[in-house]
């Protein structure tokens, strides 16, 4: 797998610094203050006329609060999780009801499979983080090549599915076959359903970062994606827990 | 605007998690507690990835209470199923 290069440790925006520090002045404070403020990324001749840019008043002076995307995105996003617990409770439920079938349901599966699948999100869910990062920071086209790793990795868990689905069938475990089974196939469906809804979201992702300016509605989007995108390996973190580890 | 360190030290601390939870699966310790620590450890992860990936931590607070609420909620109510069921 080919990665992009980031050297984490000297790399300024990854540390937090303004690329405009260290860029050649390439960039004007108007982009930086707009960084901060979710303004358009452009060079303003007038920047120099705006007001700063509001701060909760903190003494380390950083920006307010704010909710990551929109607030609709995470409506929704509330939501999923509540519908999910509901489903982790079930799960939990008729596991005590019928520890043996759900036992042996468990250990059928392949453990390294999963494993693998909870790697592979949260690898692609870190390199979601760096990606905005650098877009937040005026560098969206390096920004897009993480979220290219990132769709990469979530690629990478639907081959792993099919190959696990695959070979439980194979093996004569199907949806059917008991209530564990059942349990296994509509929720990792239901999951690999909002990863693959995830995926296009990343591809939208990857084509806006490689715009060459971008607006507050763009960021706004990316920021909701990248939110979608991290619900996706937060509920798979549950489900992994509660199919392949809970005895 | 905040370092990338942290969230990076949360990734691999996360991927060193995982296969922390894989090696309880395997039938280390009793059930109850190994399963017990499986939710635990899990949830945590879930907090970390919210306040960390998703940015809760630098949320509004309605929003990181109702976060950090559904984390304590859910996973006292799974451990709660386990152990009255079992």
């Amino acid at each position: 797998m080919s990665t992009p290069s980031w050297p984490a440790a000297e790399d300024p925006v990854l540390n937090g610094q303004v690329p405009g520090e260290q860029a050649g002045g390439h960039s004007t404070a108007a982009q930086a203050a707009g960084a901060a403020t979710g303004e358009l990324f452009f060079k303003d001749p007038f920047a120099h006329t705006y007001a700063k840019p509001k701060t909760s008043g903190a003494p380390n002076g950083r920006p307010r609060s704010h909710v990551p995307g929109e607030v609709g995105i995470w409506v929704f996003v509330l939501g999923d999780m509540c519908a999910f617990a509901l489903f982790f409770s079930v799960f939990v439920l008729t596991r005590t009801q019928q520890p043996a079938v759900f036992e042996l349901g468990r250990r059928s599966l392949t453990l390294a499979l999963g494993t693998i699948n909870t790697l592979l999100l949260l690898t692609g869910s870190f390199m979601v983080v760096v990606g905005l990062r650098y877009v937040r920071r005026l560098r969206q086209r390096i920004g897009s090549r993480f979220f290219a790793v990132a769709l990469f990795c979530g690629l990478c868990f639907v081959g792993n599915k099919v190959i696990e689905y695959h070979g439980l069938i194979h093996d004569g475990h199907k949806p059917a076959s008991n209530d564990f089974y059942t349990y296994f196939f509509m929720f990792t469906g239901v999951h690999l359903l909002h990863l693959t809804l995830g995926l296009g979201g990343l591809g939208f992702m990857v084509k806006t970062a490689r715009k060459p300016a971008i607006a507050a509605r763009d960021l706004r989007n990316l920021e909701a994606l990248a939110t979608y995108w991290h619900l996706i390996d937060l509920l798979w973190i549950v489900l992994f827990a509660l199919l392949y580890l809970l005895r | 605007m905040t370092s990338i360190r942290p969230a990076a030290i949360v990734w691999v601390a996360l991927m060193t998690s995982a296969l922390l939870n894989a090696w309880l699966g395997e039938g280390h310790g009793p059930a109850k507690v190994a399963a017990v620590a499986v939710i635990v450890i899990a949830f945590v992860k879930v907090r970390l990835v919210g306040h960390y990936f998703m940015e809760v931590r630098g949320a509004p607070l309605p929003l990181r209470v109702i976060f950090d609420a559904y984390i304590g909620v859910v996973s006292c109510a799974l451990i709660g199923i386990y152990l009255i069921g079992t």
